[in-house]
């Protein structure tokens, strides 16, 4: 299973990727190239120029901007794994990269990769779906900022232009104090989920659900935000009742089918993990329910 | 068409060559240096027979490519002890028959001795998630698991490192 | 004198060399002047060849020859593989030709192969190849094709039955007519490849000077290899060498011949190079042997005492579109239902099926995993009907040790009647309960359930025949270094071949084990051979190794007797070394003997003296070894999602005398992993057009060192009076019965809710639905 031939690039400055991306014919980044190369080897993609975008050290780092946490591309999930800044400021995603493939995927693999690569099942475009992140897009026409929630046109379909790649991503903070759940059901440890659910959750010293998010991932085509959870949630306060009527309502997501799971099984997936991820943060924001 | 200079530092030893660029870091160290302990198990990235380290960190050979590695330091099975000799971790995969076929075996090692290093004391729930990285058919697991147990409270106590890093 | 190395924990001999990473496995071997191969393959799962156009491949550089089946030498051009093991119950005794000619039969099946400079450039040329297909309904589901009407698997055949055959003994109508009870239970059950994690892999080499074809395979079966391939290639059998070097991993799919074995011989032949092909893991999924689907109609009938009278049913079994080894596999299902346990009558009848899906030939536990979870299943349903504890049942039905020889009235797969050797099947049964903690098990099943935690147990039992014949061979010869040199037509894939062997020869002749100086696995070292399959090296090849060694002890003893001046029982073999016992305890060494055992050019020998220091053996049973063994499952399932996670695993196992505890051990555990593979994970799937669905690792799931808790394993040896040693086969025990104890656990743990479960493998999604129809959700998204 040996890929097709190619010609490769590895520029060192951010704007000689751009430049390359935009110029030569049917090229592609190469990230961490955990699941782009196994698509080349297989043959079911076929890339005539790649540019590696793995020297260009203007991409990778963790930084705190105005509120967010500002992730370049390139940094490898080990680096997130084991960032203080990721642990401190958005333990959700912490807690979704143990979930992440394997060590050696993770050694190599980025934040920018998966998002770009879109697999439904992927737990990092669920975080930043979760988070409403933003998604800073380069090309040679400079950069432009995606909301997350524009992200993903379709399955494995993202926003971005022939000649764009992801620069960067802009992952707003919650409260210090919020609650974040994570559960996904995968077949073995370390697979792509059949679902999953990630959760964030504000909640007042009254009790009351300021802000919540609940997001669904390995159910529909790409991972979704299940508003009508999150409208029993909102304005009310946090109890059991109200936490099972949120998760109820994952039953409204329309789910896919595939060979490894049934759309019914989904479905049903994404009610018992909405359940125990919102019961997750619910405890982490302090709430007894 | 796509031919590229590399130059990559494989066990200690660095190698400059001319290749073609879609030539994978595993066929790299397999054919073109005659390093041909790790192994090609599936190729697509989930099998860990291929697994190396680079610059120090467990990778998947067959999901990189010789150009890739240019300027990197690779170390595979044959650079976890000098010639002639086996790390703690080897000997221990023997003493705890932590190979039957030993096609996977190489890859196996290559982990285990990243997350030794990174993990001195691990229970045996970690090892078993670090090991998930690798598909064994013949064994089992339980004798790998021994072996990286076995191993770990012996570089505990002192003896020699385990393996180039 | 005590044993010093059968029985022992030795280290394996081939472990230095492996965790260094100096195996030589057979795409490690370098040639000069090699060149590469890659195989056009069929995309489809029944079509008609209409023609290929290579030329543009052709044209590329680096392309040295595409080669289609009229470029192939008689008789492989046109003639078939030969069918191995024939049988007069297979009406279509079909295999395929090396390179397809006129009709493809499933997707993956060989039409033409490239010969170029790398795999990276045959990979380019092959994509590039033009083939005119004239597509053909194919049909998929072998229960669907048994019908009449449907799609036909081959164009010329009006149906799609290959075999139907009826075991039978006793009165099986009048035990279910008279029963008390009578309990029916229809089975899915699905099995998948062998997945080694080496693909498969040829290279071959004929030097012209001394016209010797030299074929390195990643086979089981070297010796079968090299006369299927000398009758396909039209060469004289001593002209061809085939070796089996380091073989990462067999599990049966490597014990058949393949097309490609043929093949790419005759492109050395024809191109004057070297040729060596690797397969990838996605021609592996798509052309490598695998088991896979059966569905049994089972009825069993009991008395009030859960006793049984009878069994009787039918299976329908998935062959694929050819049948390289015949109907062994559905046969040794059909007859292994009887198991360990006294059933009075019997009757199965088999239909087998041909698909447009790759042929089905043995992996790991060949049919008999099937048989088990029937049987296992239907004692279950007993038990759950007349209310008694389920081990319970199985004591109850049993075969008693004082009943050994059993006969149980069927021909075996070996061509003899089946008929138990020696065992003690109770000992094991309670041997592994009492292991397993069976009897507590309802105390922590109420503690857990307190949790809201569903926790289960479940038992299965089996017999199974291993070392099977005709025969393997041995060679020990000593040589004037002092090393002793083995040959044998036994192989190794991981069972540790070598090590063995070195353990009986080293016991027999008093020699060191280091050494022994091994050949296995090549055509040249030893003149006939088998191979690796059925359990069966311990038992044939361990025997040769002992009858050779009690030989060469024989007659070092004597040499050195007539040596050293003493009788025979004067001498003691220690050490490579022959020590007298009288007088000031003179010695000599083994080299030393075997030079004496050369003679002096011209003058003859002493009377009664051989030539040399060798004996070769070839043990050949007389019917096959029956091992067993029970183990027991405790698992856990999560009700919500339908995840099971073993808590533990215990197994009581009987292979007879065992020759190294640490091998036996590895042989369990590494089977218990592949069953539950097969009771959880392992589907090869395809669509209604037989196109596979799952054609990687990634959709095909292995399980991992967190699916696999490591076996508790208690040893019961019940010796094998057939054969010198006393073993018995050890290298399927741990898959037979597993998927059998897993699905009963499972079924165990969710009691609550009363489901029932009847198909391997048990997916969470199945769970679920199940669980859902039983109403379990309504009490559960309750609370």
């Amino acid at each position: 299973m040996k890929p097709a031939p190619f010609e490769y690039h590895a520029p060192r400055q951010l704007k000689d990727a751009a430049e390359l991306l935009a110029r030569l014919p049917n090229a592609k980044v190469l990230a961490g190239g955990q699941s782009l190369v196994p698509m080349m080897n297989f043959r079911y993609v076929i890339v005539d120029n790649l540019i590696d975008l793995g020297r260009v050290d203007e991409l990778r780092g963790v930084a705190v901007v105005n509120g967010a946490l500002r992730i370049g591309a390139m940094t490898r999930q080990r680096d997130l794994e084991f960032s203080t800044d990721v642990a401190k400021h958005c333990p959700l995603i912490a807690e979704a990269l143990r979930h992440v493939g394997h060590r050696q995927t993770r050694n190599r693999g980025t934040i920018g990769g998966s998002l770009a690569h879109a697999d439904p099942a992927a737990e990092l475009p669920a975080v930043c779906t979760a988070y409403e992140a933003t998604v800073h897009a380069l090309s040679v026409r400079g950069i432009r900022q995606i909301p997350f929630r524009e992200f993903y046109t379709g399955f494995m379909t993202t926003a971005l232009t022939a000649d764009e790649m992801i620069a960067a991503i802009d992952v707003p903070v919650w409260r210090l104090g919020h609650g974040h759940g994570f559960h996904e059901f995968a077949r073995r440890y370390g697979d792509f989920a059949i679902a999953g659910a990630a959760v964030l959750l504000d909640v007042g010293a009254d009790n009351v659900v300021r802000r919540a998010a609940l997001t669904l991932f390995g159910v529909a085509p790409t991972p979704v935000r299940v508003e009508a959870a999150e409208a029993r949630l909102v304005g009310k306060p946090l109890d059991a009742a109200a936490l099972r009527a949120a998760a109820a309502a994952a039953w409204l997501v329309e789910p896919i089918s595939d060979i490894h799971a049934g759309g019914d099984y989904r479905r049903h997936l994404a009610q018992v993990l909405s359940a125990r991820a919102l019961n997750d943060a619910a405890r982490r924001a302090g709430v007894e329910a | 068409m796509g031919r590229q200079a590399t130059r990559v530092t494989v066990n200690g030893k660095s190698y400059a060559r001319v290749v073609d660029a879609r030539l994978t870091l595993a066929d790299f160290l397999r054919h073109e240096l005659n390093l041909t302990g790790t192994h090609l198990g599936c190729e697509h990235g989930v099998c860990g027979a291929c697994t190396v380290l680079v610059d120090g960190r467990s990778a998947r050979a067959c999901l990189m490519f010789a150009v890739q590695a240019n300027g990197c330091e690779v170390t595979t099975v044959e650079g976890l002890a000098p010639e002639g000799q086996l790390s703690v971790l080897q000997q221990a995969f023997i003493d705890n028959h932590g190979l039957q076929c030993g096609f996977c075996t190489p890859g196996m090692l290559m982990t285990l001795t990243e997350f030794l290093r990174d993990t001195p004391n691990p229970s045996e729930d970690e090892v078993r998630e670090a090991l998930t990285g690798n598909l064994c058919r013949c064994t089992g697991y339980a004798g790998i698991v021994a072996a990286a147990l076995d191993a770990a409270q012996k570089l505990r106590a002192g003896a020699a490192k385990p393996g180039a890093s | 004198m005590g044993a010093r190395h059968f029985g022992a924990r030795v280290t394996r001999l081939e472990d230095p060399a492996l965790v260094a990473g100096h195996g030589r496995f057979v795409d490690d071997v370098k040639l000069p002047g090699l060149l590469h191969a890659c195989f056009v393959r069929s995309p489809h799962a029944h079509a008609k060849l209409r023609g290929c156009d290579a030329r543009t491949a052709l044209a590329m550089a680096g392309v040295h020859a595409v080669l289609t089946a009229d470029d192939l030498p008689e008789p492989m051009r046109a003639t078939p593989l030969p069918l191995l093991l024939p049988n007069p119950a297979l009406t279509v005794a079909r295999t395929q030709t090396a390179l397809a000619r006129d009709e493809v039969c499933y997707v993956g099946q060989a039409i033409a192969v490239v010969i170029a400079d790398t795999r990276y450039i045959a990979e380019d040329a092959a994509a590039a190849v033009i083939v005119n297909y004239d597509v053909l309904p194919a049909i998929a589901d072998c229960r669907a094709a048994a019908e009449e009407g449907g799609p036909s698997a081959h164009s010329d055949l009006k149906s799609n039955i290959a075999s139907t055959f009826t075991l039978t003994y006793g009165d099986v109508d009048a035990a279910l007519e008279s029963a008390d009870y009578v309990f029916h239970e229809a089975l899915w059950q699905h099995r998948g490849g062998g997945m080694a994690i080496e693909t498969r892999a040829v290279l071959a080499h004929h030097d012209p000077v001394s016209d010797l074809l030299t074929v390195w395979s990643g086979t089981q079966t070297p010796h079968i290899g090299r006369r299927m391939l000398a009758d396909l290639i039209g060469r004289d059998l001593e002209s061809i060498r085939m070796i089996a070097p380091d073989v990462g991993g067999g599990f049966g799919p490597k014990a058949i011949f393949y097309p490609e074995e043929a093949v790419i011989p005759a492109a050395a032949l024809k191109v004057g190079r070297p040729v060596k092909w690797v397969e990838d893991r996605r021609e592996h999924f798509l052309c490598a042997t695998q088991e896979r689907d059966q569905y049994w109609d089972v009825g069993i009938a009991v008395d009030k005492e859960g006793k049984i009278l009878g069994i009787r049913g039918r299976m329908v079994h998935d062959t694929g579109a050819y049948v390289p080894w015949g109907i062994v596999m559905p046969y040794i299902a059909a007859t292994t239902v009887p198991g360990p346990y006294v059933v009075p009558s019997y009757q199965l009848e088999t239909v087998v099926v041909l698909t447009n899906k790759v042929p089905t030939t043995p992996v790991r536990g060949a049919g008999r995993p099937q048989a088990v979870f029937c049987m296992e299943r239907l004692l279950d349903r007993v038990a759950h009907e007349l209310k008694i504890d389920r081990a319970e049942v199985r004591h109850r039905n049993l075969i008693q040790p004082e009943q050994m020889p059993y006969e149980v009235g069927l021909i075996f797969r070996d061509g003899k009647p089946l008929v138990y050797d020696s065992g003690d099947y109770p000992r094991g049964h309670h041997q592994a309960l009492m292991v397993a903690e069976y009897d507590d098990f309802r105390e922590r099943q109420k503690a857990a359930l307190a949790q809201g935690r569903f926790v289960g147990i479940g038992v299965a039992n089996y017999v199974e025949g291993t070392g099977l014949g005709p025969f393997e061979g041995v060679t020990v010869r000593v040589l004037p270094s002092g090393k002793v040199a083995v040959a044998t037509g036994a192989t190794s894939q991981g069972q540790g071949t070598r090590t063995t062997l070195t353990q009986i020869v080293a016991e027999q002749i008093g020699c060191r084990i280091e050494d022994v100086v091994m050949t296995i696995g090549d055509t040249a070292a030893i003149s006939q051979g088998v191979g690796a399959f059925a359990s069966r090296q311990a038992v044939n090849a361990g025997s040769s190794a002992h009858v050779a060694g009690v030989a060469v002890r024989k007659q070092l003893l004597a040499l050195a007797a007539r040596a050293l001046g003493v009788i025979d029982a004067d001498i003691d073999l220690e050490d490579g070394v022959a020590t007298s016992r009288r007088g000031n305890k003179p010695s000599i060494s083994f080299g030393d003997l075997a030079r004496l055992a050369q003679g002096i050019p011209g003058v003859s020998l002493p009377v009664g003296q051989s030539a040399g220091i060798e004996h070769t053996a070839y043990y050949t049973p007389t019917q096959a070894a029956y091992c067993s063994g029970t183990h027991v499952a405790e698992v856990q399932v999560d009700a919500m999602t339908g995840g099971v996670k073993i808590l533990r695993y215990t197994v009581a196992h009987d292979s007879g005398r065992v020759i190294n505890p640490l091998i036996v051990d590895g042989q369990v555990q590494g089977g218990v992993a592949h069953g539950i593979g097969n009771a959880l994970l392992e589907w090869m799937q395809y669509d209604d057009n037989a196109q596979p669905l799952t054609t990687s690792f990634a959709d095909y799931m292995l399980p991992m060192a967190t699916d696999v808790p490591t076996c508790a394993i208690a040893h019961v040896e019940t010796v094998n009076p057939l054969n010198p040693l006393g073993v018995k086969g050890a290298g399927e025990g741990g898959t037979i019965p597993a998927p059998a104890a897993i699905v009963a656990a499972i079924e165990d743990a969710l009691t609550p809710f009363g489901v029932h479960f009847a198909e391997t493998p048990l997916t969470p999604e199945r769970i679920v639905a199940t669980l859902r129809s039983a109403g379990a959700y309504d009490r559960l998204f309750a609370g």
